[in-house]
């Protein structure tokens, strides 16, 4: 904070504004567009895992499992995420928890539902009660992470079963021919040459993540959401040194410029990952890039 | 008291019709499943409207992306870019406070901050603009060879794009068209939960789950009833869509009709 | 849905080494000034986050501060991600059922209606109140249409844009308010006497909690401490022990 901001009351015009942007609280604001961020760094590449997990279950010769691929597709996509953000995250962590209780807690003689609550032995908890509060935030965060890579996993699993039949037939018999066993084919040949086909749907995908973060206050995680409603909200003298009226019009717009600005740099980005990977393959627009070169 | 009582009482509750006060404890299973039932009539209802409402504006917003007149491009981007760029969680808020304040300007905005008509036109420009840029797509890739044959036969203008262009179009953006349906129904979920309240709670089907749930303080049996009608409602408009497909592919030889495959192309 | 936003939290002095190694987490809702809020720092602040310090300290317990959505604050105490609520939360019966409370440590609440003049309809009207709240419970039972927000800021806002004719809420959340608006919006009607206090609650398992913190409670009723806070941060008039 600048040090001419003790007393703010006396302050107008732009020095209030600059005191009033660097308060704590504001600083708390900027913090959570890294969260953001940084939960699309971490569940982008969960969801993939999940999504590629999802598409080679469906895909197993093994009707079960493909039951349980096409199951998990279809019932996560059927659902509006928003349902799903409600009871998840204490879903999990009652799971979690349930889980190391049965391993960690053998001689617990009490039952774990009394009545409403749920309780497990305190080893069992997730994370233990003594551990410091960045643990419980990490966890909370992680349970946010896991329950977003669910959700988009199973659009990603879609996209993937579909660009893993879109790749031509003719690569995967001239692979058989060349004498790859299935997993070679499937290793060597199929996963490599599917991305040009998945990338258009994973676009999109990365579109709909980036748009469902602000749902990420649902999973109990301070995100700019949060803090947009905190800091717009009227603020009366008594609690704050920076009473205002109700400002969150101008947050909210901040958050939709804030939006707008990252999709439009993640279209430019996917645009150019696009032509690179598009180099060489038996597609229109591989075609047209050779003619071009030639 | 007998489940047909309660929903006798409680399935129109959501329209205000039948009991007044909503049930506040003992709650049983028949309650819940007929009141987050009943609020299903709301999303139902938005989602209908917004759809038959932002086709319209789509295919205008289409033909205006692919137009070469800058005056008719330019706002057609600007208006997929700002909608499509944008979460609708902050569209909804936003467009809650943009309305309340034409409201205090213009009595003419009084309904506006009402979620029955002010949620139905964010979601019904927000279609419009995923529907636009699946339509532009399709306009895009109508086969060359199509267009010539229509000249051939001497179409021009108005019939031409009529009989032509636009059933083409259709039948090319239909899957992805499905899909954006789809997500349009998921996202009338998100009409009563940011920005607009809920009035003598009438409310939709995630406002009566959440009421449960914070009354029986039991998430687990609320949700998972909301997410199972939403299941039943993609499986219907899948369906529907499916039967609209094959009238629009109806004039194709067999093996070359495109099956109706739901992938997520377009998606909020 | 744990979240963020430790404040300091309370040393324990004592050895007592069973808890003084545990670390009890109270939950708290950060939107509801003078009982919790938000300060300039981003901290936790208000009435009850220096109540329950005080009590943490009396009952030689290592207290740790976290902030949870309102619509999920009770389903997150019994799956125990936290320990304790204090968030302004009125002793009722209904939860009674699924939690415990303690003593009181705030007098039964009254709630009131304010509105912009005088001569609004808040009987037959539209009446703005915080969606799960015992005040949404009242006025859904009253003459009055219910419009339901998600936060209480939002409700007062309601009425200062002409979207409902009045807001019913609790007396002290809307005293500051009503005081620092210059006349714009005043009390209409009577107080409503609604709840049975404020207590904070517990896991209904969690007898040996209970125990501790309401006999802290007790000792800073005693002492008259609670009645300094209590005029401290809500003034004169309000009710004391």
């Amino acid at each position: 904070m600048l040090g001419s901001c003790s007393d703010p009351a006396a302050l107008d015009g732009l020095a209030w504004l600059a005191c009033y942007l660097t308060t704590g609280k504001h600083m708390a604001f900027y913090g959570a567009f890294g969260t953001v961020l940084l939960l699309l760094a971490i569940t982008a590449p969960a969801a993939l895992a999940f999504g590629f997990g999802g598409a080679v279950l469906a895909r197993s010769q093994i009707a079960p499992l493909s039951w349980l691929g096409k199951g998990y597709i279809a019932i996560v996509r059927g659902v509006p995420d928003i349902a799903f953000f409600l009871f998840f995250v204490i879903a999990l962590d009652q799971a979690f928890e349930f889980l190391r209780h049965k391993a960690l807690c053998p001689g617990w003689n009490q039952p774990i539902w009394q009545g409403n609550d749920f309780v497990v032995c305190n080893e069992a908890k997730l994370p233990l009660s003594s551990a410091p509060q960045w643990v419980h935030e990490s966890y909370g965060f992680g349970l946010a992470v896991l329950t977003f890579a669910i959700v988009f996993g199973a659009f990603a699993a879609n996209v993937l079963f579909g660009a893993m039949r879109a790749v031509p037939h003719a690569q995967i018999e001239t692979a058989e021919a060349y004498g790859m066993t299935p997993r070679q084919t499937f290793r060597r040949i199929l996963v490599p040459q599917m991305w040009v086909y998945a990338l258009p749907g994973l676009s999109n995908l990365w579109m709909v993540l980036i748009k469902a973060t602000p749902l990420l206050f649902l999973l109990g995680v301070e995100d700019i959401v949060y803090w947009a409603r905190e800091l717009g909200g009227t603020k009366t003298p008594q609690f704050t040194d920076y009473p205002h009226g109700d400002w969150r019009m101008w947050y909210f717009l901040a958050l939709l410029v804030f939006y707008l600005a990252f999709t439009r740099v993640s279209e430019i980005a996917l645009a150019r990952l696009m032509t690179r990977l598009t180099h060489g393959q038996a597609t229109v627009a591989g075609e047209a890039q050779r003619k071009a070169a030639a | 008291m007998s489940c047909w009582e309660t929903i006798a009482d409680y399935g129109l509750r959501s329209l205000g019709i039948g009991e007044r006060l909503l049930p506040r404890s003992d709650f049983t299973l028949c309650q819940q499943v007929t009141l987050i039932g009943s609020g299903m009539i709301w999303n139902i209802y938005f989602g209908t409207l917004a759809l038959a409402s932002g086709f319209l504006l789509a295919t205008a917003v289409a033909l205006g992306k692919a137009a070469r007149n800058p005056w008719l491009r330019k706002p057609s981007e600007w208006f997929i870019f700002v909608f499509r760029g944008s979460p609708l969680f902050i569209q909804f808020f936003f467009a809650y406070f943009a309305f309340l304040s034409l409201k205090s300007a213009y009595p003419f905005f009084d309904p506006f901050t009402a979620a029955w008509l002010g949620a139905t036109i964010v979601l019904f420009l927000n279609t419009a603009a995923y529907s636009g840029e699946i339509f532009h797509g399709a306009v895009l890739s109508v086969p060359k060879g199509d267009m010539e044959a229509a000249d051939a036969y001497g179409f021009h203008g108005w019939s031409k794009f009529r009989r032509i262009t636009w059933p083409t179009m259709l039948r090319l953006a239909w899957p992805a068209y499905t899909n954006e349906a789809i997500f349009l129904f998921h996202a009338t979920a998100l009409v009563f939960f940011s920005g607009f309240p809920a009035r003598q709670q009438k409310g939709d089907a995630l406002y009566y789950a959440s009421y449960f749930a914070d009354k029986t303080f039991n998430p687990f049996v609320p949700y998972p009833i909301l997410a199972g009608y939403f299941i039943l409602l993609t499986l219907t408009v899948i369906g529907l869509f499916g039967l609209a497909n094959r009238r629009l592919n109806r004039h194709l030889p067999q093996t070359r009709r495109a099956r109706l495959r739901i992938r997520p192309i377009l998606v909020r | 849905m744990k979240s963020i936003l430790a404040s300091a939290a309370v040393l324990a002095l004592s050895a007592s080494a069973a808890l003084a190694q545990d670390v009890i987490r109270m939950g708290t809702e950060g939107a509801y000034p003078p009982y919790n809020f938000i300060n300039d720092a981003g901290e936790l602040d208000g009435f009850e986050i220096e109540l329950g310090n005080e009590l943490c300290e009396r009952a030689e317990l290592n207290c740790e501060w976290v902030s949870n959505e309102w619509d999920s604050i009770i389903p997150n105490l019994v799956s125990s991600n936290y320990d304790t609520i204090m968030a302004g939360m009125s002793i009722t019966d209904e939860r009674d059922e699924v939690i415990d409370f303690t003593q009181d440590y705030y007098p039964p609440t009254e709630s009131a209606y304010v509105a912009l003049s005088e001569d609004a309809d808040f009987e037959a009207g539209v009446v703005a109140a915080q969606a799960a709240t015992i005040q949404a419970g009242h006025v859904a039972e009253s003459e009055a249409a219910l419009l339901e927000y998600a936060n209480p800021e939002e409700t007062v806002a309601a009425v200062r844009n002409g979207e409902a004719d009045a807001v019913f809420a609790d007396y002290d959340f809307l005293k500051p308010i009503v005081d620092a608006s210059g006349g714009e919006l005043m009390f209409v009607g009577d107080p409503v006497p609604l709840g049975g206090g404020i207590g904070m609650g517990l896991r209904e398992s969690d007898d040996e909690l209970q125990t501790t913190f309401d006999e802290a409670i007790t000792s800073m009723k005693e002492d008259g401490t609670l009645n300094e806070m209590l005029v401290k941060w809500f003034g004169d008039e309000i009710g004391q022990y």
